[in-house]
C-alpha cells in the first residue's frame, strides 16, 4: 500500500523507536525566538550543550516593539531580546537582530529565507509553527521542555498521529482568500476536529494556491487541533524555493528537487479520515464567538448555543454580522502578513480612508521592504492606516499592542480566544481583505461590495 | 522529576469547553521571570470575575482539575502547565487536551487523563454537588476511582507512563541513543547534505 506525505517524512526521520509506538525523530530545523527563554534556562541549569545549533536559526517576534525600537522602556521586554541574543551567541545559532532587515516573526523568516524546506521535520516554540507544513514538511509547535529537548539532543520523542486530508475542490470565487478557506474550514471539522491527527490539504482549490495562501492555511491547523498540517510540493513550492539564501543550490538543488518530487502522497495511500469541501461555496468568513470554529460566512446571523461566547462578544442571536461596529483594524500575524496580504490591503484601502485606528504590521522587515519598493507603504499612509515595524504585535498582544477592554478588532490573526489581544477584547478573525474593508468602513462588511467593478 | 504514583486528592471541576492556554494564563504574564511563580496569575481574567472554582476554600487544596472538551488548546506555551503545577494541580482529567498542553503535562510530572465526555460530565456535576470530595488516580493501575466505589479505566502512553512512574528526564533517556543519533546525522551528511550545513 502506498503511504501518505506525512508517513514518508516520518520513516526518514526515525532515529529509534522506544516502547508504545514512540518514535525518536531526527529534526532537521528549529526556529527559536524572543519567547524561547525557558529552554536556555532549563538548559544550563541542567548543564547541558546544544547539540546542533548550526541547524537553528532565531529572530525576535513575540516581544519586539512594533513603534520605536531604540528604547524600549519596559525592562523585562528588552531583557527578552537581550537574553536571546546572548543565548544565541553563547550557542553560536545565527541570529537576526531588531536592527537586521531579515527579522521578523519565525513563521514568516523561515519559508522566506528558504530555511523550510520539503521533507525535512521542522519545530519551534510556538504553536503555529504548523504553518511550515505548507512546504510539504512535518512542523509542529512544541513546549519549552521539548525545545530544551532539541537543543540538548537534535531529538525529540514522538507518536506518529493519524492522518486527516482535507480534500478542497473546485475554485475559490473572486475576493475569496485562503484565510476565508481555513476558516470555513475549521468551521466544518471544529475546534478539536484536527486533534490527534496530521492535516494534509489536497484538492484542486490548494494546488492553484500560492505558497504565501498555502503558509496561511497550514498555520491555523492548529486552530482545528490538529498539531502539524501540510501540503504536498509541487512546482509552485519549489518556484519559491529557488534562489532562497538557505536552499540548497547548483548539484545539492538538482539532488534535492527529485528527493522532493517523490514526497507527494501515493495515489495508493490511505487516510484515517477524510473530508470532502467544495471550495466555489466558500464566501468571505468573519468570526463571532471566541473559538476560531465560531466562523459564519459574512451575511449570516450569529447564531445561539454559546451563551459565553456571545456574552464576551457583547452579541445577541439573530444580530446581523455584516454592518457591526468595529473599534480598530489589525492587519498582521504568522497568519496573514506577507507581501501578498498587503497588495489585497492596499488594493482595498486606495483611495479611501480609514475611519478607525488601523496598524499594518508587516511580517518581516523584508516584507516591508519589499512592500515599499512598491509604494504599498504609501497607500497605507494616504488611506491613514499606521504602517508599522515587523513582529507579532496584536496578535498575542505580549508587546504591548493590545486592543482595549469591551472594544471590538477585525483582525487577520489566528485566534480569538477571550483576552487574547488584551483583556476583554472582543476578536473578529477575517481575511486581509475583510479588514481592510473594515478599516474604511468601521464595521463588518463584505469586501467584495468594496471591489465590485 | 517528581514520580506521579497515586494521587488521592481534592479534585476540581471546571465546566468550560476549550479553555485555551491564554485563559489558564494570560500572555501578558508570561514576560515575567518563573520564579515571579506563575501559579498567582493561573486562570487570571476568570477569576477577577469571582466565584472561581479553585477560590472555594472546598477546593482549595485541589490536585485534580476535571474540565471539558479540548481543555489547553491553543499555544505551545508551556507557563500554561507551569502555572497548573505551580498551584499544586498534578493530574487534569477531560474529554481531550490541546496536543501540546497535553505533551507538555507529561515533561512536568503532571498527568492528563482522558475519560468518555458523559463520564466526564457525570464527574464534574458530583464534584460540584459534593465540593472536596476526593478522587484516587492510581497511574500503574490506570484507573481513577470515585468516592461511590466505581473505576474508571484509562489510557496512558506506555513511554510516558514510564517516565512518570519512574520521574525520569526525556533528555537523559534520549541520551542513551547517542550513538543512533550520530549515525542518523553521519547518513544526513552523505545523503542529503544540504540538509545537514544549512
Amino acid at each position: 500500500m502506498g503511504r501518505t506525505l506525512y508517513e514518508k517524512i516520518w520513516a526518514a526521520h526515525e532515529v529509534a523507536c522506544g516502547p508504545g509506538g514512540r518514535s525518536l525523530l531526527y529534526v532537521d530545523r528549529h526556529l527559536i525566538h524572543d519567547g524561547s527563554f525557558h529552554a536556555f534556562e532549563a538548559l544550563s541549569h541542567a548543564g547541558r550543550k546544544l547539540r546542533r545549533p548550526d541547524l537553528c536559526l532565531a529572530t525576535p517576534d513575540h516581544y519586539v516593539p512594533t513603534r520605536d525600537r531604540l528604547n524600549i522602556p519596559d525592562p523585562q521586554v528588552r531583557g527578552k531580546m537581550e537574553s536571546l541574543l546572548a543565548n544565541a551567541s553563547a550557542g553560536g545559532i545565527r541570529h537576526f537582530s531588531m536592527d537586521d532587515a531579515r527579522q521578523g516573526i519565525v513563521h514568516v523568516v523561515g519559508p522566506e529565507q528558504g530555511f523550510t524546506q520539503p521533507g525535512v521535520t521542522l519545530v519551534c516554540g510556538d504553536s503555529h509553527t504548523s504553518t511550515h507544513g505548507a512546504f510539504g514538511a512535518i512542523a509542529f509547535g512544541i513546549g519549552a521542555s521539548e525545545v530544551a529537548q532539541v537543543l540538548a539532543t537534535q531529538t525529540l520523542w514522538a507518536r506518529r498521529a493519524k492522518t486527516l486530508r482535507i480534500n478542497v475542490s473546485g475554485t475559490l470565487a473572486p475576493g475569496i482568500a485562503s484565510k476565508d478557506l481555513i476558516l470555513a474550514i475549521i468551521a466544518r471539522i471544529g475546534a478539536a476536529g484536527g486533534a490527534g491527527h496530521a492535516l494534509e490539504y489536497a484538492g484542486s482549490a490548494i494546488r492553484a494556491l500560492s505558497m504565501e495562501a498555502r503558509l496561511t492555511i497550514c498555520n491555523m491547523s492548529i486552530e482545528a487541533g490538529a498539531r502539524c498540517g501540510m501540503i504536498a510540493p509541487d512546482d509552485t513550492t519549489y518556484a519559491y524555493l529557488a534562489g532562497r539564501p538557505f536552499a540548497p543550490a547548483g548539484a545539492d538543488w538538482d539532488r534535492a528537487l527529485s528527493r522532493w518530487r517523490e514526497l507527494p502522497t501515493d495515489a495508493d495511500a490511505r487516510f484515517d479520515r477524510e473530508v470532502d469541501l467544495e471550495a466555489g461555496a466558500i464566501a468571505p468568513m468573519v468570526t463571532w464567538g471566541t473559538s476560531p470554529e465560531d466562523a459564519l460566512a459574512v451575511s449570516a446571523l450569529v447564531p445561539e448555543g454559546k451563551p459565553d461566547a456571545l456574552k464576551y462578544m457583547g452579541l445577541e442571536p439573530g444580530q446581523r454580522l455584516e454592518g457591526l461596529a468595529m473599534d480598530r483594524v489589525f492587519i498582521g500575524s504568522c497568519t496573514n502578513s506577507r507581501l501578498e496580504d498587503l497588495r489585497v490591503v492596499a488594493a482595498v484601502v486606495k483611495g479611501r480612508k480609514a475611519v478607525i485606528p488601523s496598524m499594518v504590521v508587516p511580517g518581516s522587515g523584508l516584507v516591508k521592504k519589499a512592500a515599499e519598493a512598491e509604494g504599498l507603504d504609501k497607500v497605507f499612509r494616504e488611506a491613514g492606516l499606521e504602517w508599522l515595524e515587523p513582529g507579532c504585535s496584536m496578535c498575542v498582544g505580549m508587546n504591548g499592542d493590545l486592543v482595549d477592554a469591551g472594544k471590538r478588532c477585525a483582525s487577520t490573526s489566528n485566534r480569538n480566544f477571550e483576552g487574547r489581544q488584551g483583556k476583554g477584547a472582543r476578536t473578529h478573525l477575517m481575511s486581509p481583505a475583510m479588514a481592510a474593508a473594515a478599516a474604511v468602513t468601521g464595521c463588518i462588511t463584505d469586501v467584495r461590495k468594496l471591489l465590485a467593478p | 522529576m517528581e514520580p506521579f504514583t497515586r494521587l488521592e486528592a481534592v479534585a476540581a471541576p471546571l465546566d468550560i469547553a476549550n479553555v485555551d492556554t491564554d485563559r489558564i494564563i494570560p500572555a501578558r504574564f508570561l514576560r515575567l521571570p518563573r520564579s515571579a511563580g506563575y501559579h498567582n496569575y493561573l486562570f487570571h481574567d476568570l477569576r477577577e470575575a469571582g466565584g472561581f472554582v479553585l477560590d472555594d476554600p472546598a477546593y482549595r487544596s485541589a490536585k485534580i482539575l476535571v474540565a471539558a472538551e479540548n481543555f489547553g488548546c491553543g499555544s505551545s506555551r508551556e507557563g500554561a502547565v507551569w502555572a497548573l503545577a505551580g498551584a499544586g494541580l498534578r493530574a487534569w482529567i477531560a474529554p481531550s487536551f490541546g496536543d501540546i498542553f497535553f505533551e507538555n503535562s507529561f515533561k512536568n510530572g503532571a498527568l492528563p487523563v482522558i475519560l468518555p465526555a458523559p463520564r466526564v460530565r457525570q464527574i464534574r456535576q458530583l464534584l460540584a454537588a459534593r465540593p472536596g470530595t476526593k478522587l484516587v488516580i492510581d497511574l500503574a493501575a490506570q484507573t481513577v476511582a470515585l468516592p461511590e466505589g466505581s473505576l474508571e479505566h484509562f489510557e496512558v502512553d506506555p513511554f510516558r507512563k514510564e517516565c512518570l512512574l519512574k520521574g525520569w528526564d526525556e533528555i537523559d533517556l534520549t541520551l542513551q541513543h547517542e550513538a543512533a543519533i550520530a549515525a542518523y546525522e553521519a547518513r544526513q551528511r552523505s545523503e542529503t547534505p544540504w540538509l545537514a550545513k544549512p
